[in-house]
């Protein structure tokens, strides 16, 4: 049994790597390197998910009563529309692609760094741009209208529409741009021998948003710089005291904000895929069908956005077309979960906690998918249309999607990114509450929902308290299970145990080519590529050393036991 | 077998022969031209979208009212349309050769060629401004705040709302390319292009035919319609 630790070319010497090859944060802010500006980003959307996160317990908290208990029903119009507009416009759309994106995608295709270096920083800046635009209309005058800003109501309110509208505007170029700056990556950049077909999903995952964010954000652009400019020179596109179309209004924005939804999902699949490939040693089954379903998935999600209009007054000929099309969305979504499950079955699985939130996302992510389709239903729809049931179902998907799928990205690539192992109980122990916690937190809104509980209402009939209190208790144990994982992070981050090169055995490039921490070029030298990403039953490939001793094996440790296919 | 990973560029070794303009992390100066394009179309895709929500509330209101934007679009002057027309189609033609003298690597031609696609956006420019003045002057706004004597319809604003927001940003991304090319024609005149590297000419060239096609676009479905 071998147990290597990555050779340092020089030993004695400290290790030169991206953390501290440059200091200052003037190094930091000007940087140009993908995995710091992954970083820059990684702070960025944990600050703003702290925000929204704390909004969203201020909701659960005015709920545990009918009536008034904490705020008035104004203050509460304003809490939830800041906690769905920063959660979605400033966590979910950029915290996979543009943090964990960022940091892994040149490292797993053996790229130096990202096609544009100098467009990715810029979309850290613009991202801020965008964020403080916001911030100044929500700071000056709140925000009432719910984060998707229907007409002819958010034409009226003298709340901050006019600039949150603005924000969301240039938030799309900060988006825009690292799409753009992923695809060519993708197209260009790739190390010699990795094919499309020896992609990491990750990448397909990846590559799959990007198209997203590139054709649909362009759309949500215009619509909400219209607004803009109805609120300000009352155009009249919209407006419908000026002749405007309230439901044009609908038609624009969810053309963009329903592929938007897979911008959140898209990456996170990707994760999952990269999850279960690694800690079941197996390769993903079917790797073809689930890259490709990404694709699919983002091709038919532009075809859909009418199913959010069914009570809308769209034409029943529309809503039926838009029905059936959304039912078929279920069918590439069902080949990923099915092929998931597929390379976990004889699989030799590693119970680590990344493969955790991997699991916990395959039981939550079918109950929003399939919910997902009960709302897809002409008929169903009718009842269920504004009520919890909705909520439900789309925290189903969006946490799911967007805060699991973040969350074991984050504890996969941890190591990678900062050189340290974090506590493991600790952290199982916390994906277990975040896991418990969602569930109690929303299950009970499907219950609500289905008995009629409406959406953004401030107060209830005492007939739903009981399931109230239970949401509420819910999100309190969500929140214990995020404190105990920014608790046990940072300490990793300072007093962590140092983590080998490739902790997890995985097969990719970022793991096996790369030492504990990357170099400021990511590879002293270009691999080439002779597999594929998740090829386990050439286990000699990713964990021997014959070769030119760059290569990392699994340290086995006190706690930490050996895989099955360890080293020669 | 050798397994995963071998060397193909040593940096040492590919840093020997870097020309100036190559960036670090591409391999060749190939590689680097080749990523600048497929970006640069995709940005121009992006462009594309961002008007077609724009052509899209065109087509819907002209659907519903056609009789309106007959009637408004009578105010539009086809003429300085026209006109503004042959001027960005030529501007196109000049920013073309600006390309093809970049290859052949004549600096002389190239420079010059830069300078009047941008002074042909001036034009461009100028005419909009009097387009723009003139209509003010009847106190043709857009939407509600429209107050023309001569015409009064209902939906007649809304005409004016896509005129002037299609046209106003279709005016916005003359100006960037105004900047843009003046940013390119100084490189050029310093001597930073050659027939090995002439990636930002042929970019802002490709930017550049953008707008113009966009304008190609608007001037019948704004201005000439019967």
């Amino acid at each position: 049994m071998a147990t290597q630790t990555v050779a340092t070319a020089t030993t004695g010497q400290p290790e030169i790597h991206y953390l501290n090859h440059a200091k200052g944060l003037k190094s930091w802010l000007l940087t140009l390197d993908h995995k710091r500006i992954g970083l820059l980003y990684l702070i960025s959307v944990v600050f703003f998910f702290i925000v929204g996160g704390i909004l969203a317990l201020l909701i659960r908290a005015e709920l545990f009563e009918p009536g008034q208990t904490l705020m008035t029903a104004e203050t509460y119009n304003h809490i939830f529309t800041l906690h769905g507009a920063v959660m979605i416009f400033l966590f979910l759309i950029p915290a996979v692609p543009a943090v964990l994106g960022n940091f892994a995608l040149p490292i797993m295709i053996g790229a130096k760094d990202v096609a544009f270096p100098r467009l990715n920083l810029a979309s850290w800046y613009i991202f801020w741009l965008g964020a403080l635009t916001m911030l100044v209309g929500i700071v000056t005058s709140g925000l009432d209208t719910g984060w998707t800003f229907y007409t002819p109501y958010s034409t009226m309110t003298s709340s901050g529409v006019t600039w949150v509208a603005l924000g969301v505007f240039i938030l799309g170029f900060s988006s825009i741009l690292t799409g753009l700056n992923f695809i060519v990556t993708v197209h260009k950049m790739r190390a010699p021998g990795l094919t499309w077909s020896r992609l990491p999903l990750f990448v397909w995952g990846l590559y799959a948003t990007s198209i997203v964010q590139i054709l649909a954000t362009p759309v949500l652009g215009i619509t909400v710089l219209l607004l803009a400019l109805e609120r300000i020179m009352k155009i009249g596109i919209f407006d419908p005291a000026l002749g405007g179309d309230p439901i044009l209004f609908q038609h624009f924005f969810w053309f963009y904000s329903h592929p938007a939804v897979y911008i959140m999902i898209l990456p996170a699949f990707g994760v999952i895929s990269e999850l279960i490939g690694t800690f079941s040693r197996k390769g993903i089954f079917g790797y073809k069908f689930v890259a490709l379903s990404s694709v699919a998935i983002a091709f038919l999600g532009f075809l859909v956005w009418g199913h959010h209009m069914f009570v809308s007054g769209q034409s029943a000929t529309a809503a039926t077309v838009f029905s059936l099309l959304t039912f078929l969305i279920g069918v590439p979504t069902g080949v990923k979960v099915l092929n998931w499950v597929a390379s976990l079955y004889r699989g030799s699985i590693w119970l680590r906690t990344p493969l955790l939130y991997a699991l916990a996302f395959l039981f939550v992510f079918p109950i929003g998918g399939f919910t997902g389709i009960a709302l897809g239903t002409l008929g169903l729809n009718v009842p269920l249309h504004d009520t919890y049931f909705v909520v439900a179902h789309f925290h189903y998907v969006m946490v799911s999607g967007g805060l699991l799928a973040f969350l074991g990205g984050l504890h996969y690539w941890w190591p990678k990114m900062f050189g340290r192992l974090y506590n493991e109980k600790l952290a199982q122990l916390a994906a277990l509450l975040i896991f418990v916690g969602f569930n109690v937190t929303f299950f009970p809104q499907f219950i609500l929902g289905t008995q009629g509980m409406p959406r953004r209402y401030f107060d209830y009939v005492p007939e739903f308290t009981t399931l109230h209190q239970l949401s509420t208790v819910g999100s309190w144990i969500l929140g214990l299970g995020l404190l105990l994982v920014a608790g046990y992070l940072l300490h990793s981050l300072f007093k962590g145990r140092q983590a080998p090169a490739n902790p997890w055995g995985a097969g990719t490039l970022e793991w096996t080519h790369t030492g504990r921490l990357p170099s400021p070029h990511n590879f002293d030298r270009i691999p080439v590529v002779t597999r594929g990403p998740y090829d386990y039953h050439l286990a000699e490939e990713i964990f021997g050393n014959g070769h030119t001793g760059q290569e990392a094996t699994v340290t086995p440790s006190k706690e930490q036991s050996q895989q099955p296919e360890s080293t020669r | 077998m050798a397994g995963a990973s071998e060397a193909v560029t040593g940096q040492a070794e590919a840093h020997a022969h870097h020309p100036p303009y190559l960036q670090h992390h591409f391999v060749s100066a190939d590689q680097q031209f080749d990523a600048a394009k497929l970006g640069i179309w995709l940005f121009l895709v992006t462009e594309i979208l961002l008007f077609s929500g724009m052509f899209v509330a065109y087509a819907v209101y002209r659907v519903w009212h056609p009789e309106v934007f007959q009637a408004a679009s009578k105010l539009l002057d086809w003429r300085l349309g026209g006109l503004n027309t042959i001027v960005l189609l030529t501007s196109s033609y000049t920013v073309a050769l600006a390309v093809h003298y970049a290859q052949t690597g004549n600096q002389k031609l190239l420079v010059r060629n830069l300078w009047l696609t941008i002074l042909l956006a001036g034009v461009f420019m100028v005419v909009k401004y009097f387009e723009y003045t003139e209509k003010f002057h009847h106190h043709i706004f857009p939407g509600g705040n429209y107050a023309y004597e001569g015409l009064q319809l209902p939906y007649v604003g809304q005409f004016f709302s896509i005129y002037f927001v299609m046209t106003g940003i279709h005016g916005l991304h003359v100006l960037v390319g105004m900047g843009v090319l003046t940013w390119v024609a100084l490189r050029a005149r310093r001597g930073d292009f050659s027939s090995e590297y002439y990636t930002p000419v042929e970019i802002s060239a490709l930017y550049w035919h953008l707008v113009d096609i966009i304008w190609i676009f608007l001037f019948p479905l704004l201005y000439l319609i019967h």
